[in-house]
């Protein structure tokens, strides 16, 4: 069973993945990128990482995405009838490129059998003991980020007074 | 059990597909979500080594690097707004006002 | 954690802590102020950032890791953080007059400037790598948008999303590093990273992740290949917002340097796979950077590619794996700052509103219609092309020395000759300002009293490292002590 689950979701993922870079229109992309987001929590959750996968779709698949889907029907970006961006020799090149140095990168990856973990692995708990004891400092510094990224937001994207 | 591996090697593919988006596309609402593809085979990356590592440190860096890509998409969509608002195009190909 | 461990731990980063909350302060003042209320925010951003300098130096002392070994108080980190305050409050000096000129928010952006130093000074305190890339992003994500931050002008957000999706692109690859180290060694903390890599043989794993690092970290510091970004970055961007980005920014990529390689991979057998590669950008970069300075039409753009071979020289210093050598980055960045801040001053004053005088006959002249203005300029001249007795010269000699103690002659050799080179681009400046007729339709220059106080302190600062080097040089000594 897991092992179909897995093979599903990353089939999925990487076909889905591939058509986000490969599709003429944003907001088809847009899609695809969705798609592989869920898969990509289907793989978080076969790894034991229950708050993760639930995170990765109520944030990114939930929020993220509806942000970026948001914003290209605001620019109504319409149905592209040129072709796709690159020269073809560009993308088989890419594309070869690409597949030497994820075969070099996978050569690397040598691991046995992973040790099973406890029962409440990747739990809420768990991952709450663990950001607000050790990584207390990064959290609190990822507030003042997202600060930033709200001034970005408003500053850049306002009506400029004519 | 599946060899965490496997989740390594999907992690690389989707990794250099973002990166190959990036560098060839020319939209550049794309070009942001090609972005978030490579932000997200890296946080499989974590949750698989976390895994191995039996530590649950590689979670709280998914959640940290969730919050950092939503920051980033924030900001990246607030800069192609802007630019849209000026020139009514997201082609990238047509901000070449530098290019000498 | 527990409580007192909490309250040391902020105690420890209260210099941080003072410029997030004037930052804070200047947003929300902000709200109050009208435009009557001239200078409040530069006023405030002053104070608070006096106030961080102060609690700064207090921090000298033995290292001492706080909050979890996820942030290190040490000597080194004094020195940055106080080179990165002394950056905040000459740009808020040079801001001052700028951002009214060209109407720009001014308390968005005093307050992004305030937070993307305090980016810089978590990076300088980093003891984890989790922190190095939180602190570098927050530094990067306010830059994106002081980039983009002239809306009138379209080169302004060409500038931001160029360096947005450059810069994001570098980030993914750098974390992906973090990710491949967290796998290879199991943890991603520098302090003990001694302890774990004598545990643990440096697999190819590492090795591949150390090379992202790598690649990620040069992205930053806009180092040959990895710089195609800045000059158009750098050329489109508001000038106050480009010498910020040409001193900060920078400053802490070096940072994220020494942090991560001279304190956390230092192992020989580690070492031994790195150095190469740095010497290896150092001598592109150095190359490229001087060699197209010399094509190039623009006076911010000639200034853009300086800034990138300024980076080579010295990343010359990091392979030397010595005490001098790292002594010899810290000054020159600081070095450096000066000087640059300094000529992109010149710039903002030159350049008028709208920012359209940036050719090198714009500069005609200029002796004749605003002396001061020119002479100063000259100095900066002569300083970022290494002439003594300036700073630039004092930072090169040490550098360069460094090199040589060490062995690294040929990195030595051809930072100095491309120094040489760089006299072609800078002498240009020069002579066009004292042998070229002014073309007198232009107005002469308003210069305000902060931009007068700003060229003086620089041009100040410039000389005074270059006449007596040796106080500010064995600061930096005494920082870097403790990793050897």
């Amino acid at each position: 069973m897991e092992a179909f689950l897995f093979w599903l979701f990353s089939i999925v993922g990487v076909a889905c993945g591939a058509m986000v870079i490969w599709n003429r229109n944003p907001m088809g992309s847009a899609v695809y990128l969705v798609t592989t987001m869920l898969c990509l929590a289907g793989l978080y959750a076969l790894l034991s990482g229950a708050f993760v996968a639930a995170l990765q779709v109520l944030i990114y698949a939930g929020a993220v995405m509806v942000l970026i889907l948001f914003v290209i029907m605001m620019l109504n970006v319409r149905q592209e009838v040129v072709p796709r961006e690159g020269s073809l020799p560009a993308w088989i090149i890419a594309g070869v490129l690409g597949l030497i140095v994820v075969v070099n990168l996978a050569v690397l990856f040598r691991h046995g059998d992973s040790p099973t973990v406890a029962e409440d692995f990747g739990s809420i708990e768990g991952v709450g003991a663990q950001l607000f004891a050790t990584y207390v400092l990064p959290f609190e510094l990822i507030s003042v980020l997202l600060l930033i990224a709200v001034i970005g937001a408003v500053v850049l994207a306002k009506r400029r007074a004519p | 059990m599946i060899p965490i591996s496997y989740y390594l090697v999907v992690s690389a593919i989707l990794f250099v597909t973002g990166a190959i988006g990036v560098l060839l596309r020319r939209n550049a609402l794309i070009m942001l979500m090609c972005l978030e593809l490579m932000l997200n085979a890296v946080n499989l990356s974590f949750m698989a080594y976390a895994r191995m590592l039996n530590d649950m440190g590689g979670h709280v860096f998914v959640f940290l690097s969730i919050t950092v890509a939503a920051a980033e998409a924030a900001v990246g969509l607030a800069i192609i707004l802007s630019i849209y608002r000026t020139r009514e195009t997201v082609d990238v190909d047509y901000l070449s006002l530098m290019r000498h | 954690m527990d409580g007192t461990a909490l309250l040391h731990g902020t105690g420890a980063l209260l210099p941080q802590l003072t410029v997030v909350i004037t930052g804070l302060v200047i947003l929300t003042l902000d709200l109050f102020l009208t435009s009557q209320s001239r200078y409040v925010n530069e006023a405030v951003g002053i104070v608070g950032l006096l106030l961080a300098f102060v609690l700064t130096v207090l921090q000298t002392g033995e290292p001492r890791p706080v909050f979890m070994n996820m942030a290190v108080v040490d000597n080194l980190g004094v020195f940055f953080n106080a080179t990165f305050l002394l950056i905040a409050l000459l740009m808020v000096l040079m801001s001052a007059s700028y951002v009214r000129r060209e109407a720009i928010s001014s308390g968005e952006y005093y307050a992004l400037i305030l937070f993307a130093t305090t980016g810089f000074m978590f990076v300088a305190s980093a003891a984890d790598l989790v922190m190095v890339f939180l602190a570098i992003e927050t530094l990067s994500i306010a830059t994106y948008i002081l980039a983009g931050l002239h809306q009138q002008e379209q080169r302004s957000q060409e500038a931001a999303f160029k360096y947005f999706i450059l810069g994001s692109f570098s980030s993914a690859i750098f974390l992906y590093g973090i990710a491949t180290i967290y796998g290879a060694l199991g943890n991603t903390n520098l302090l003990n990273l001694a302890q774990t890599l004598s545990q643990t043989a440096a697999s190819p794993l590492t090795l591949v992740g150390l090379g992202m690092l790598i690649v990620g970290l040069s992205f930053k510091a806009a180092v040959v290949p990895f710089h195609m970004w800045a000059p158009d970055v750098y050329d489109g961007a508001p000038t106050a917002v480009t010498a910020f980005m040409t001193a900060g920014p920078k400053a802490a990529a070096f940072a994220a340097f020494l942090r991560v390689f001279l304190q956390g991979f230092a192992t020989p057998e580690l070492a031994q796979h790195w150095v190469p590669i740095f010497a290896v950008l150092a001598i592109l970069t150095m190359l490229l950077g001087n060699l197209v300075a010399i094509t190039q039409q623009s006076i911010k753009r000639m200034l853009a590619y300086s800034s990138i071979a300024h980076a080579g020289y010295a990343l010359v210093a990091l392979v030397t794996l010595d005490a001098l050598g790292a002594a010899s980055i810290l000054y020159y960045l600081v070095a450096y700052t000066l000087m640059s801040l300094g000529a992109f001053t010149v710039l903002t004053v030159v350049a008028h509103r709208g920012e359209h005088h940036y050719a090198f006959t714009d500069y005609a002249g200029l002796a004749s219609t605003n002396p001061m203005l020119a002479a100063v300029m000259t100095l900066f001249m002569f300083a970022l092309a290494g002439f003594p007795p300036t700073a630039g010269f004092a930072g090169k000699f040490y550098v360069f020395g460094a090199a040589v103690q060490s062995g690294h002659y040929a990195l030595a050799l051809i930072g100095m000759l491309t120094s040489v080179v760089s006299i072609v681009y800078y002498a240009r400046v020069v002579m066009m300002m004292y042998m070229r007729e002014a073309n007198g339709a232009r107005a002469i220059a308003q210069v305000s009293p902060t931009t007068v106080t700003l060229l003086g302190l620089t041009a100040l600062g410039t000389l005074y490292l270059g006449i007596f080097p040796g106080s500010v040089f064995r600061l930096a000594e005494r920082s870097v002590q403790f990793l050897f």
